[in-house]
């Protein structure tokens, strides 16, 4: 679905990521995880279009059997329509809009109102507590809530290519099981899903695919299982 | 539009409030009136520097550049040839200018239009800087409006401005184009316009990556903004009668931004509650620079006083209310109402 070839990212002088290469599958999970400033952030950035300093290829292939598309240089904006949604880091929900509103924006792309409402019921029946929420304003939930009002938000959009950047930032345990769960079931609902991650347990244990990054190439990759028995991972990431 | 409760009330109260000041004349001397309608015009700048910098985040300073426009426009539009012929001393008017004759309500949309497209060109290179640099730079082309009036003696008559212009604005026209402004504002900001400009004012890398063109709404809210800020230029001019590029500076922003400010950033009844309760305070403290006379000393009159009192109430607002009398919020029916049962039981 996504092939990034030979990736550069430059801010100023330096390069945070340094030929980095890459392939998602359409159907699949795929994780990158690494320590902080190896580059994660920086890729997904730039699959996004937030980054304007980049060089190398980045392909996408919305359906299985489409002819590629090339996501260089293209506004961020105009990935939601080319079926790419981000869920920053941070989260940042709108505070002083209602959940409802904030996952109304998501769907800011598309019209058909039919099409919205049924997506928006579904991002319930994935979240219940935001439906529970729905009249409260976004700066008044808990952290685990606004992070899956970040999610729904950008699962607003009707996307095939999911970017979920540090879902599990701040969280307690059981809320970033809660949520790794659900990002599960969001991938057998036929989402394709890249995801940054620090938590790389979490992260490697719903994970068909991962790439580790430090300092801005990968060290290593493999299927997610793969990688929690392999010993250098473990002593790096896991704790030993 | 949904027909309940809160619309009739609103409609009910701006439809009396009208009434009340149609006949104001019987019961209002000539100075109230004249501060009446002052407190108009300055909601109806408020309010459009409110959707600007309030609702969008955008800092812009350049708020008395529109209005000079606005105001400039209009006064050439009502002013008759023959009036116009004679107080162009320093260089007799030029054409269209002085073939223009207007009636007024169309010399006040063609003041906002021209604000608008004016402003639609200074934002596009503008628009592209954020916050402090953004403010800086939309000063620098509020003072450009300026000297360009002042150096285009043709069709401004320069340094020496504009002097009896007709005064069609009574206090029901002001009222009129003060309800338009916040008719129209209120539609747009609490619609889903509204969600995207305060989605743009909080985040704007959410909203780019949610598809939103977040350079297109910034330049459509700040034309938005100029157009009802070209109004109340129009409606000022026609008000004070006189105008000349002096009025325009940087204190004229600086005024409208307080009224913004005090009334709370992103509330548009906030705006209103802001604008008048400075304009009256500011004509009240007036009385501070008038001699005194406490019965046993007598106090002379210092004169700029009124404002040293005015930055004191400022600074207490500041210190203790800083997102203003409102916040985001807004008075609404429901709001008021549940006041009142909640003060009854």
């Amino acid at each position: 679905m996504l092939e990034i070839k030979d990736l550069y990212v430059r801010y100023g002088g330096i390069e945070a990521v340094q030929g980095v290469s890459m392939s998602i599958p359409h159907g699949s999970i795929v994780t990158l995880i690494g320590a902080n400033g190896a580059g994660k952030s920086s890729i997904i950035r730039s699959v996004a279009g937030l980054n304007k300093t980049i060089s190398g290829q980045i392909q996408f292939r919305r359906h299985v059997g489409d002819e590629p598309v090339s996501l260089m240089g293209l506004k961020p904006e105009s990935m939601v329509l080319n079926g790419i949604a981000l869920s920053p880091e941070g989260r940042r929900i709108l505070p002083h809009l209602t959940v409802r509103e904030n996952l109304a924006l998501g769907a800011y792309s598309r019209s058909n109102k039919k099409e919205i409402e049924d997506d928006m019921e579904w991002v319930y029946s994935l979240f219940p507590r935001l439906k529970e929420r729905s009249w409260q304003k976004g700066g008044t939930l808990s952290g685990g809530e606004q992070q899956m009002l970040a999610v729904g938000r950008a699962l607003m959009s009707r996307p095939d290519l999911l970017m979920l950047d540090e879902p599990s930032l701040g969280l307690a345990p059981l809320l970033v099981k809660e949520i790794f769960a659900i990002i599960r079931k969001i991938n057998e609902d036929g989402k394709t899903v890249l995801l940054v991650e620090q938590n790389a347990y979490a992260a490697l244990s719903i994970a068909n695919f991962a790439y580790i990054l430090e300092v801005g190439r990968v060290v290593l990759s493999g299927p997610g299982r793969e990688l929690l028995e392999n010993p250098k991972v473990k002593e790096a990431y896991l704790g030993g | 539009m949904r027909f309940d409760r809160n619309t009739f009330l609103t409609l009910a109260a701006m439809l009396v409030f009208g009434l009340i000041l149609w006949q104001s004349e019987k019961f209002l001397g000539d100075y109230q009136i004249y501060i009446a309608k002052l407190i108009f015009i300055n909601i109806i700048l408020a309010l459009s520097l409110n959707l600007i910098y309030g609702f969008t985040g955008l800092f812009s300073l350049g708020h008395a550049g529109f209005i000079a426009i606005g105001a400039y426009v209009a006064a050439i539009c009502i002013l008759p040839q023959a009036q116009k012929e004679m107080m162009w001393i320093l260089e007799p008017i030029a054409w269209p200018a002085s073939h223009i004759f207007t009636p007024f309500w169309v010399a006040v949309l063609g003041a906002g239009l021209f604000a608008g497209i004016f402003a639609f060109f200074i934002a596009v290179p503008v628009l592209k800087l954020g916050d402090d640099y953004l403010g800086m730079a939309t000063l620098a082309f509020a003072e450009i409006i300026r000297v360009l009036i002042v150096n285009a003696t043709p069709i401004t008559n320069g340094s020496l401005g504009i002097k009896g212009i007709p005064n069609h604005s009574t206090l029901i026209v002001c009222y009129i184009w003060a309800l338009f402004t916040l008719v129209i504002l209120a539609r747009l900001c609490y619609s889903n316009f509204g969600n995207i400009l305060r989605c743009i004012r909080d985040n704007e890398i959410a909203a780019s990556v949610m598809g939103i063109n977040v350079f297109h709404y910034k330049v459509l809210s700040f034309c938005v903004g100029a157009f009802f800020a070209g109004i109340g230029g129009a409606l000022l001019g026609s008000h004070l009668s006189t105008i000349d590029p002096k009025m325009f500076n940087f204190l004229l922003t600086f005024n409208v931004l307080m009224f913004v400010v005090t009334g709370g950033l992103g509330s548009l009844t906030g705006s209103i509650l802001g604008a008048t309760i400075i304009t009256i305070l500011l004509e009240w403290l007036r009385a501070l620079e008038e001699p005194m006379n406490l019965g046993f000393i007598e106090l002379p009159g210092i004169p700029g006083m009124r404002m040293v009192v005015f930055s004191v109430v400022l600074l207490a607002i500041i210190l203790k209310r800083r997102e203003g009398i409102m916040g985001t919020r807004e008075l609404t029916w429901n709001r008021i109402f549940a006041f009142f049962s909640r003060h009854k039981a």
